[in-house]
C-alpha cells in the first residue's frame, strides 16, 4: 500500500468531489480535511471542525439520523478515523442508507509534523470497514476514479466508505470560522432547524 | 435497592418521550436495562448500541446539529472514556445529556470499578458538564427533566447520576 504509485493530490480531488455533491451535507474531520474543504469554497451546509478528534464520523451519523432525506458525507483524514475506528461498527449496524464516509489517507499526522501513521504499513481502512459490515467499499489511488468515487459517496445507498490514497503536498493555510456555535448555527440555519 | 412500587426507569422513559429524545446512544449497563428494553421495543425511538460511550458525544452533538434530540446512557466507567470527547458539544454550544448509572460507591464489590466510579463527577465538572446526583428512586424522574430541560434549553451538557444506592450493588453471586 505503501508504495502505491498514484498518490492523488488532496486539494484537487475533495474540489472536484465537491463539485458532484448536490445537496448532500458535508462533515469534515479536524485538520486538514476541514481546510481542503474550505480552500474548495465555503457553504453553510459544511459542518467544520476544529477538534474531536475520533467524532467525525459518529457526528456525521447524528447528523444523518436526525436529517433521514439528506445525504450526509463525512470527509476525515486516516488518524482521525483510526482513533475512534469503533464507530465504523456503529455504523455497520444502524446502516444509515444516507451515510457516506471518505478517508483521505496520506498515511501520516498531517497536523502535527507528519509522523508515520498506522496505514503506511499493513492496515487497510477500506477492509477495516468491510469487517464492520460496512459492504460498500473502494480504495481509490487515481484522478480518473473521481466519478466512481463520486457516485459511490453521493448516491449510492449507504451506508459506503470510500479510502482515497493522497499524497503529500505543500498547500497554503485556509482556514475556515473556528467558533462552533457560529458553525453550528449556520449549519442549523441551512437546513431550517434553528431558532431556540 | 429499588422499592417494587416506584419504577424510575419508567418516569426517565416517560420524560424523555415528552421531550421528542428520540436517539438514545449507549454502552449497556446493568443499571440501564429495564429503560434499554423499553427503548429498544419503542418504534419511535431509536437505540443505537456504540462500541465506547465518547462516539454518543459525537453522534448527539450531530443529531442536534441536524434538528434531532439524542442522549447517552451509560455506567459510571464509561465517563472516563468520553472526557475529551465533552468538547465537541462544548464548542458547538450542543446540549449533551447523559444518563449515567454509578458503580464504585454504595456497597461496591469490585475494587476496579472505584476508581472511575469516585472520580465521575470530579471529571465530569472539571470539563464543564453539570451534574445532577440522585439517589432517591422517586426523585430520578424529576431529577431527569432538570437535567434535559438544562441541556437543551441552555445548550449545556448535563448528566444525571444515579446512585448505586438505587440501583444495588453488583453482587457477583457472593452473599
Amino acid at each position: 500500500m505503501s508504495t502505491a504509485s498514484n498518490r492523488l493530490p488532496r486539494r484537487p480531488l475533495v474540489s472536484e468531489l465537491l463539485k458532484r455533491r448536490g445537496r448532500s451535507l458535508i462533515v469534515r474531520g479536524l485538520g486538514s480535511p476541514t481546510w481542503d474543504c474550505f480552500a474548495a469554497g465555503d457553504s453553510p451546509e459544511y459542518l467544520y471542525s476544529w477538534g474531536g478528534m475520533g467524532l467525525a464520523v459518529p457526528t456525521a451519523l447524528g447528523v444523518a439520523i436526525a436529517q433521514p432525506r439528506r445525504r450526509v458525507v463525512c470527509v476525515t483524514g486516516d488518524g482521525e478515523l483510526l482513533m475512534g475506528i469503533g464507530c465504523l461498527g456503529v455504523v455497520g449496524d444502524q446502516a444509515p442508507a444516507n451515510l457516506g464516509i471518505l478517508v483521505l489517507d496520506n498515511e501520516k499526522f498531517g497536523e502535527t509534523g507528519r509522523q508515520r501513521g498506522l496505514t503506511s504499513n499493513r492496515t487497510d481502512i477500506a477492509a477495516v470497514a468491510q469487517g464492520f459490515g460496512i459492504a460498500k467499499t473502494m480504495t481509490v489511488t487515481e484522478q480518473g476514479a473521481i466519478p466512481d468515487l463520486a457516485k459511490l459517496l453521493f448516491e449510492t445507498p449507504g451506508p459506503v466508505l470510500a479510502v482515497a490514497k493522497i499524497a503529500i503536498t505543500e498547500d497554503a493555510w485556509a482556514l475556515p470560522e473556528k467558533d462552533g456555535a457560529t458553525i453550528g448555527h449556520r449549519f442549523r440555519e441551512a437546513l431550517g432547524v434553528g431558532g431556540v | 435497592m429499588s422499592t417494587p412500587d416506584i419504577d424510575w426507569s419508567a418516569d426517565v422513559f416517560r420524560e424523555m418521550k415528552a421531550r421528542n429524545i428520540s436517539t438514545i446512544c449507549t454502552v449497556p449497563d446493568g443499571g440501564l436495562t429495564r429503560l434499554l428494553n423499553m427503548i429498544e421495543t419503542d418504534k419511535g425511538l431509536r437505540l443505537v448500541t456504540l462500541s465506547t460511550e465518547e462516539e454518543g458525544m459525537g453522534i448527539a452533538t450531530g443529531c442536534w446539529l441536524g434538528g434531532g434530540r439524542a442522549m447517552i446512557a451509560m455506567q459510571s466507567s464509561g465517563v472516563g472514556n468520553c472526557i475529551n470527547a465533552l468538547g465537541l458539544p462544548t464548542a458547538f454550544r450542543a446540549p449533551c445529556l447523559m444518563l449515567v448509572t454509578m458503580r464504585g460507591h454504595w456497597g461496591e464489590f469490585n475494587p476496579w470499578q472505584v476508581p472511575m466510579g469516585q472520580g465521575t463527577r470530579p471529571a465530569l465538572e472539571a470539563v464543564g458538564v453539570k451534574c445532577f446526583p440522585v439517589d432517591k428512586p422517586e426523585e430520578v424522574g424529576e431529577t431527569f427533566v432538570a437535567a434535559a430541560d438544562m441541556a437543551f434549553n441552555s445548550r449545556v451538557s448535563a448528566a444525571v447520576l444515579v446512585s448505586q444506592r438505587i440501583i444495588g450493588a453488583k453482587g457477583f453471586g457472593q452473599k
